[in-house]
């Protein structure tokens, strides 16, 4: 299982990193997302919710959970991370549309400090 | 922007209160169980943004009635508060406090701040979608 | 009282959450944010006081102990940092009432600045890596908004690449913190000081920590990572740029400082002794050389910041007790005189209507006060004595020599002088020049507000910087105190997990 974690996140990276290299400003929005959510995998699979385990919680009256319970930070973890990507990319996606009305062409070549 | 399709204007009067009353109640039984103020902002916010499908910018605004700026503003603030009211019974700032009120054959009634922060999540959440929408609206209208 | 430590970050977060509240009134946005600013300086102040009293600060929210919650944390070089980071703050906002247009209030850059704060000031204080991501996040989206906040082309430009890199950034810090959180089981920086110690295979580690080291070299705009921030930190509102330049890049400086201290400390020879030194040393030299192509005075302002990126990044690598508490000094010296060199860059261009050297001239004649902060400010940062600067240099340097690095010293001191060069440039240019004939195609910038607000926080900059150097001892002991605690992590450590 966690080699094919390995290999699908290594793949979402290189998409993402390949995405972000090509010129288009879209693809480089994609990409970004697909980085974003290939890093919640990565801590979803490293962090070790892959194992199995009872919700973490506590019965009433005892100190210590009495099975073994899986660990929740990774998920409260991964949950804020998906939030916050979806607040930065959701201002990424508003950003582009301001640039491609702006500029009108949707190539980083003509994002030149210069090209007036 | 604005669409004149009858199915989704019919749809929308039917799924949009829906969707706000499902969001309540994912809101309201969140603390325990599966829900909460992020989730449920989102599925308000779904309800707004059928809205915009079916009608446009403008009048989603007006459905919105206040605005989605000081939405945000009022949960933020609210989170906030839920976070100081610990400090006013001298415990670490953000410690969960709840009041338990009795109501008879009803049971008790549990408040506490960690619903009031989920609230203010909830407002946030319902505030950047919809900023973000209309905003994203308005300049394909203009 | 530990929830002293709370006010630097609640108070500007709650002055954002008023003014969003507040969206429509512009004018009491303003006084509720300058109450804010006026608020955490004394909350700064008060840190600094019970510091002294007590040690370094903790605080567990939610009451949860460390290492399961979040602590806040507040030792020397944090409580250093907020202190100089809302006189900024507060700067920025006396600032702004003259130069923010009243578009811009409307758009709501009152709201944004304060979040900016609150999430800079949360990157200082807190102890938890995930909430430094967090905070990192808030003052991330925050900076987004301030950068196009007017919607020019230029500004537009400038804003893809800055989002572009910030979010790599953000995408390799979260990968960072997913492997060490799958090698330690804990986030708490604190414990996992402590439970690095315990593990035997050291390649995860220096992998992890060289992540962590490429996402935060592009925050603080280290060689070779520096080139979202050349192209983005000209084109805002000048007040916008100001705060930008005084604590967005320092802030990753100053997590560099923190996480190169007290977390990875393992290999010291590679990771500090050759990859940070000689990033310092690279940032150092293409900073200054690409300031010196530029023609225009905010351009080589920006490009500047890299430059003295690179002289703080050494002082970090040598890692010795000197070094670092002339790091500290620097960092704290330069965020002064960067902000104060855009605010005067601002008064120039209200005053002629343009950036460009080859369009100004003549500004010693019309305003010598302003050609006087200008100096002050400038042979600061070039460290001319008896200027902050100066000692700021004069540290990191004798650091330098104590280790006998010759070649780091032959750099930083080439580099010392081509930052003279440069500005020595804008002021034969802007203020010796001749005063060139006024284009009549070019519209002036209009003031918003009373022009003398303008000059308050530039007064009130250049003279800390002198201040600095006079006092350079009082505040060369504080940085020492904040270089010992760095060196001897045990202190922060106990402090956290109380043992």
């Amino acid at each position: 299982m966690i080699l094919i974690m390995a290999f699908l996140i290594g793949s979402m990276y290189a998409g993402a990193i390949y995405m972000m290299m090509r010129r288009s400003i879209i693809k480089l929005v994609m990409g970004l997302i697909i980085l974003a959510n290939a890093t919640n995998l990565l801590i979803f699979t490293v962090a070790g919710p892959l194992r199995r385990g009872a919700p973490p919680l506590i019965a009433e009256g005892s100190i210590v959970p009495d099975q073994l319970v899986a660990d929740p930070l990774p998920q409260a973890l991964i949950l804020t991370a998906i939030v916050i990507s979806f607040g930065v990319l959701a201002f990424a996606v508003v950003l582009i549309h301001r640039v491609y009305e702006v500029i009108g062409v949707d190539d980083m070549n003509n994002l030149k400090d210069d090209s007036e | 922007m604005s669409s004149y399709s009858l199915i989704i204007r019919t749809a929308t009067a039917i799924m949009v209160p829906l969707l706000l009353l499902f969001s309540i109640s994912l809101l309201i039984r969140g603390h325990d169980e599966p829900g909460g103020g992020f989730i449920a902002g989102l599925v308000a916010s779904s309800a707004f943004s059928m809205y915009l499908f079916a009608f446009d910018a403008d009048s989603t605004k007006k459905f919105l009635k206040v605005n989605s700026r000081i939405l945000m503003g009022v949960g933020l603030l609210l989170a906030m508060i839920a976070g100081f009211i610990a400090l006013a019974f001298g415990q670490e700032f953000l410690t969960a406090q709840w009041l338990y009120i009795a109501l008879g054959n009803l049971g008790t009634l549990k408040l506490s701040t960690p619903l009031l922060f989920d609230i203010g999540v909830y407002l946030v959440v319902l505030g950047t979608v919809t900023t973000i929408i209309i905003a994203l609206a308005k300049s394909e209208d203009a | 009282m530990m929830q002293a430590v709370l006010l630097p970050i609640a108070l500007p977060m709650l002055a954002g959450a008023l003014c969003m509240v507040f969206w429509f009134q512009p004018r009491l946005q303003t006084y509720l944010s300058i109450l804010s600013a006026v608020l955490v300086m004394l909350s700064a102040v008060w840190l600094f006081a019970l510091h002294a009293e007590l040690g370094i600060l903790v605080l567990q929210l939610g009451g949860w102990q460390a290492p399961f919650g979040i602590s806040l944390v507040a030792d020397t070089l944090a409580m250093s940092m907020v202190l100089i980071a809302s006189i900024i703050y507060l700067g920025t906002l006396i600032f702004s009432l003259a130069s923010q247009s009243k578009t811009s209030l409307r758009y709501g850059y009152l709201p944004l600045l304060n979040l900016m704060v609150a999430g800079v000031m949360g990157s200082f204080l807190t102890g938890d890596i995930f909430n430094l991501y967090v905070w990192f996040e808030i003052m991330l989206i925050a900076s987004f908004g301030l950068l196009i906040l007017g919607g020019e082309k230029a500004q537009l430009r400038g804003a893809i690449k800055y989002v572009a890199m910030n979010l790599l950034s953000s995408a390799l810090f979260l990968t960072a913190i997913g492997l060490l959180y799958g090698m330690v089981g804990t986030l708490n920086m604190a414990d996992v000081a402590v439970k690095l110690q315990a593990i035997e295979d050291q390649r995860l580690i220096i992998i992890v920590s060289m992540l962590f080291m490429v996402a935060f070299g592009i925050k603080a705009a280290a060689f070779p990572l520096f080139f979202w921030l050349p192209a983005s930190y000209h084109t805002p509102a000048v007040a916008v740029s100001a705060v930008f330049a005084g604590l967005l890049t320092k802030v990753g400086v100053y997590v560099l400082f923190r996480f190169y201290t007290l977390i990875f400390t393992q290999d010291l020879d590679f990771t500090h002794h050759s990859i940070l030194l000689w990033a310092g040393i690279l940032t150092m030299v293409i900073g200054v050389l690409g300031a010196a192509a530029q023609m225009s005075i905010r351009r080589i302002l920006s490009v500047h910041i890299i430059s003295q990126i690179g002289y703080m990044l050494v002082a970090l690598a040598i890692f010795s007790p000197l070094a670092i508490a002339g790091g500290i000094f620097y960092i704290i010296h330069n965020i002064v005189v960067k902000t104060n060199l855009f605010f005067i860059s601002g008064i120039i261009y209200y005053q002629r209507g343009s950036y460009e050297l080859k369009k100004l001239g003549g500004l010693y004649k019309d305003s010598p006060w302003l050609a006087i902060f200008f100096l002050l400010s400038a042979l600061s940062l070039a460290g001319l004595p008896p200027l902050s600067g100066f000692f700021a240099k004069f540290i990191v340097i004798s650091a330098i020599v104590a280790e006998r690095d010759w070649w780091t010293l032959f750099f930083a001191v080439a580099v010392s002088l081509l930052t003279l060069f440069s500005m020595l440039k804008i002021w034969s240019y802007a203020f010796w020049g001749k005063k060139p004939e006024i284009s009549e195609d070019s519209p002036m910038p209009r003031l918003t507000g009373q022009a003398y607000w303008m000059w308050v926080p530039v007064t009130f900059l250049a003279v800390t910087s002198l201040g600095m150097g006079l006092a350079a001892e009082f505040f060369f002991q504080y940085a020492q105190q904040a270089a010992y605690e760095l060196l001897h992590p045990h202190h922060y450590i106990q402090a956290v997990l109380g043992e």
